[in-house]
């Protein structure tokens, strides 16, 4: 009986190690450009996805972020190079202009830096 | 559902369950039994916890773990586990997760209200705007919002009001208190031609001022967006905690289980007591505590500066100010006042000025303004000049009344000799921190002007605060040494670097950073360089656009004892920040093996109640740590003797 708990147990952590640490695909998506603007919907649930968004350098861009989890770890959006801390209010799509006059790669992040996303400006 | 909701039921529900556990050892059983507990329990866990699971589940989904993993993890374990015991008549635990759901949440409303309170500073500000203002418009006056303002409205502004957007006095004078800009409390009175800020309250006159910048232009609106971006951006400390958090709760959940295993395969404890510690591991660990320890204390230490009138820019400065050995500062504008006035006038007074007055008319030298400034005052006529010729970096020479003329430094006399009399003035002047030319006509000299800029009030209780700190202050200027030096001896710096040009001033203060990190203090265009190159730039307020954009800190009142408090205030926010960091470090690496049973032996354990307390405990101290720095003291600058 202990031997197999024991068994059990170390495949558990091993699953744990490969689920979370493993290298796994993240949704990436592409802003679609209408009408010289630049629209990216991001659900937040769990995380967010997509969580690498490509904008197109010097197009204005607008993030739609709609938090469809209840969980206070997401209640913020944060993009330190922006300066942007917007609160997202659960289930209410909440806008978040871009400046993309810079290319580069901006980290974005909940307010307790624990979930992050990708933003590619090229 | 709110959190505070969720937590209410949570507490409700779980309150019977607390009131058994106490009255128990009085004979007191609760009706029902384990069937109550399982009742209340299940409501706990659907309504108050039921969101940690979603939440947990779609990370899962994802790869990603969160708090709401381990918080959902521990209860659930609990939960199912003691359905299985209670069908198997073993002794349950379904207080455990509910007790633990209570103490999460309760720790969660009070972090939420917590955490608002430390990113309200820039609401404040923004609050401070006006909401409308009387405009002059086709000779009428009419009220209109602060949107539809335009650069070049003239705007009325009565007693009391607030004023509505940046620009200049055009008629009338007043009292005007700009504390909200800049954090001096003492009203500041303002007439013709001086400017205005917006968000600044009129006191007791009346007068009218033309709108010079409007909207996204207005200091205000700069400042909100410079906070906004201090606020929120990374301090260079922060790298670390993103390494930990993203390993952190996968990490705990595989201690959870090895704990588990040690405790039932190698010890040969009960299931039911080696699931009690996996779970306690589970609930104490917080990673929110370390995620929370940086940004609330950068929140709050920008925002409170602000608040005094000084803009920190970003994290980076706030690290960096840390290990600052060097403060070097710039002369003119920053230790002085900027506006030079003549002192002295050696010679015929009447004669020398009118001479100097007629031969600086078309200059645009600071020192010319000085000179007709004063020959002004003094009533003296000017007369026209011919052949106005400058002489780069020496002085002028023109005709006046048809005789040659001219003012300079000692330069310009390489044809003129000076008696020693003159020469003596001069050198006594030169000590008194003056700056002294000479004017002459023909090959006569026949007389001296001496020029100063004098220090501000609070330079020399600015130096002497920085000095009693242990910090080395240089000036670095483009004027004469002697005069440098007599101004340098007057506030008390240590060290002058003379004759400085504009282009070298970065030069020199690479040099200085061979010896440890510097502050550079200034304020003019040719400033920049130097505020960009050294660790920390903070450039004065009243100085021009590109220094403010080229420094890491903005002293909006341009008083030189801010840099003192600028310093102390980024040093009191990093220490927190290390606290913070220090003590999430510290909860999570002794709390983790208390819970875990490491410490049974010489009876130390937890039980998951206390685990989950404990956590809840821990990030709610973290901010308000953070919040605490609002109200820690700052010294106050100590007076010079």
């Amino acid at each position: 009986m202990k031997i197999i708990v024991l068994v059990l147990g170390l495949m558990m952590i091993a699953f744990i190690g490969w689920w979370f640490f493993g290298k796994h695909d993240v949704a990436k998506v592409d802003a679609k450009v209408n009408d010289d603007c630049q629209i990216v919907d991001v659900e937040v649930k769990g995380g967010y996805s997509p969580e690498v968004v490509v904008l197109k350098k010097g197009i204005p861009a607008t993030l739609n972020f709609t938090r469809k989890d209840s969980s206070s770890c997401l209640d913020r959006v944060v993009f330190s190079d922006f300066g942007i801390n917007q609160a997202l209010p659960q289930n209410q799509q909440q806008a978040i202009n871009v400046d993309t006059s810079n290319a580069g790669e901006f980290q974005w992040a909940c307010g307790m830096d624990m979930f992050h996303g990708k933003l590619v400006i090229k | 559902m709110t959190i505070t909701k969720r937590f209410w039921i949570s507490l409700v529900f779980s309150l019977p369950m607390l009131v058994e556990m106490i009255l128990k050892p009085f004979g007191w059983m609760m009706p029902g039994g384990e069937w109550t507990m399982l009742a209340l329990t299940t409501v706990v866990m659907m309504v108050a916890a039921g969101p940690f699971l979603q939440s947990a589940w779609a990370s899962f989904k994802k790869h990603h773990s969160n708090m709401d993993t381990l918080v959902a993890v521990g209860t659930t374990t609990t939960y199912v586990y003691s359905i299985y015991a209670m069908a198997t008549n073993q002794p349950v635990f379904f207080e455990s997760a509910a007790f633990v759901t209570t103490f999460v949440l309760l720790g969660q409303v009070f972090e939420e209200r917590m955490r608002n309170n430390a990113s309200n500073a820039v609401e404040k500000l923004v609050n401070l705007q006006a909401k409308d203002a009387e405009v002059v418009r086709d000779g009428r006056v009419i009220k209109l919002p602060l949107s539809e303002i335009v650069v070049g409205d003239v705007i009325k502004v009565r007693p009391g009001e607030k004023i509505a957007v940046d620009g200049q006095i055009v008629s009338g004078s007043s009292t005007i208190d700009e504390s909200m800009i800049t954090g001096e409390s003492m009203p500041v009175e303002k007439k013709v031609g001086d400017s205005v800020v917006g968000a600044t309250v009129n006191g007791t006159g009346t007068f009218t001022f033309r709108a010079g910048k409007v909207g996204q232009n207005t200091m205000l609106a700069q400042i909100v967006e410079l906070v906004k971006k201090a606020q929120n951006s990374h301090a260079p400390i922060q790298g670390l905690t993103d390494k930990v958090s993203e390993i952190f709760v996968p990490l705990v959940l595989m201690i959870a289980i090895l704990t588990f295993l040690v405790w039932y395969v190698l010890i040969g404890a009960s299931v039911a007591n080696s699931l009690i510690f996996a779970v306690s591991v589970v609930v104490i660990a917080c990673p929110c505590a370390l995620g929370l320890a940086t940004p609330t204390a950068l929140m709050v230490g920008t925002g409170r500066s602000a608040r005094m009138g000084i803009l920190i820019k970003n994290g980076e400065v706030l690290e960096a100010v840390n290990d600052v050995k060097t403060v070097v500062f710039d002369k003119t504008g920053t230790i002085t006042v900027g506006k030079p006035q003549v002192t002295d006038v050696i010679g015929d007074a009447n004669k020398v000025l009118q001479l100097a007055a007629s031969l600086e008319q078309s200059s645009e030298h600071p020192l010319a303004t000085a000179i007709i400034k004063k020959a002004n005052q003094s009533g003296v006529p000017m007369s026209p000049a011919q052949h106005f010729q400058a002489i780069e970096g020496k002085g002028v020479r023109a005709n006046i009344d048809g005789e040659s003329a001219f003012v300079g430094n000692d330069k310009l006399l390489a044809d003129v000799t000076v008696s020693d009399a003159l020469k003596s003035k001069m050198t006594t002047l030169q000590q008194q921190a003056k700056t002294v030319v000479f004017v002459g006509q023909g090959t006569q000299i026949v007389g001296l002007i001496a020029i100063q800029d004098a220090p501000k009030a609070t330079s020399k209780e600015a130096i002497v605060a920085l000095k009693s700190q242990g910090l080395k202050t240089v000036m670095l200027t483009g004027d004469n040494l002697a005069v440098s030096k007599a101004i340098a001896d007057q506030v008390g710096i240590d060290e002058v670097v003379a004759n400085v040009l504009p282009a070298d001033k970065a030069n020199q203060v690479k040099n200085f950073q061979q010896f440890g990190k510097v502050a550079f203090v200034g304020d003019g265009i040719n400033d920049a360089p130097a505020l960009s190159t050294a660790d920390v730039g903070i450039a004065m307020g009243s100085g021009t656009d590109i220094a403010i954009e080229s420094g890491g800190i903005v002293l909006v009142k341009n008083d030189l004892r801010d840099v003192y408090k600028a310093l102390e205030l980024s040093e009191k926010t990093f220490n927190r920040i290390k606290l913070n960091l220090f003590w999430a470090f510290v909860y999570n690496v002794l709390g983790i093996p208390v819970a875990a049973g490491v410490f049974y032996f010489i009876g130390m354990t937890l039980s998951p109640e206390l685990a989950g307390l404990a956590m809840a405990l821990s990030s709610l101290s973290v901010v308000t740590s953070s919040v605490l720095l609002n109200r820690t003291k700052i010294a106050e600058v100590p007076a010079a003797s």
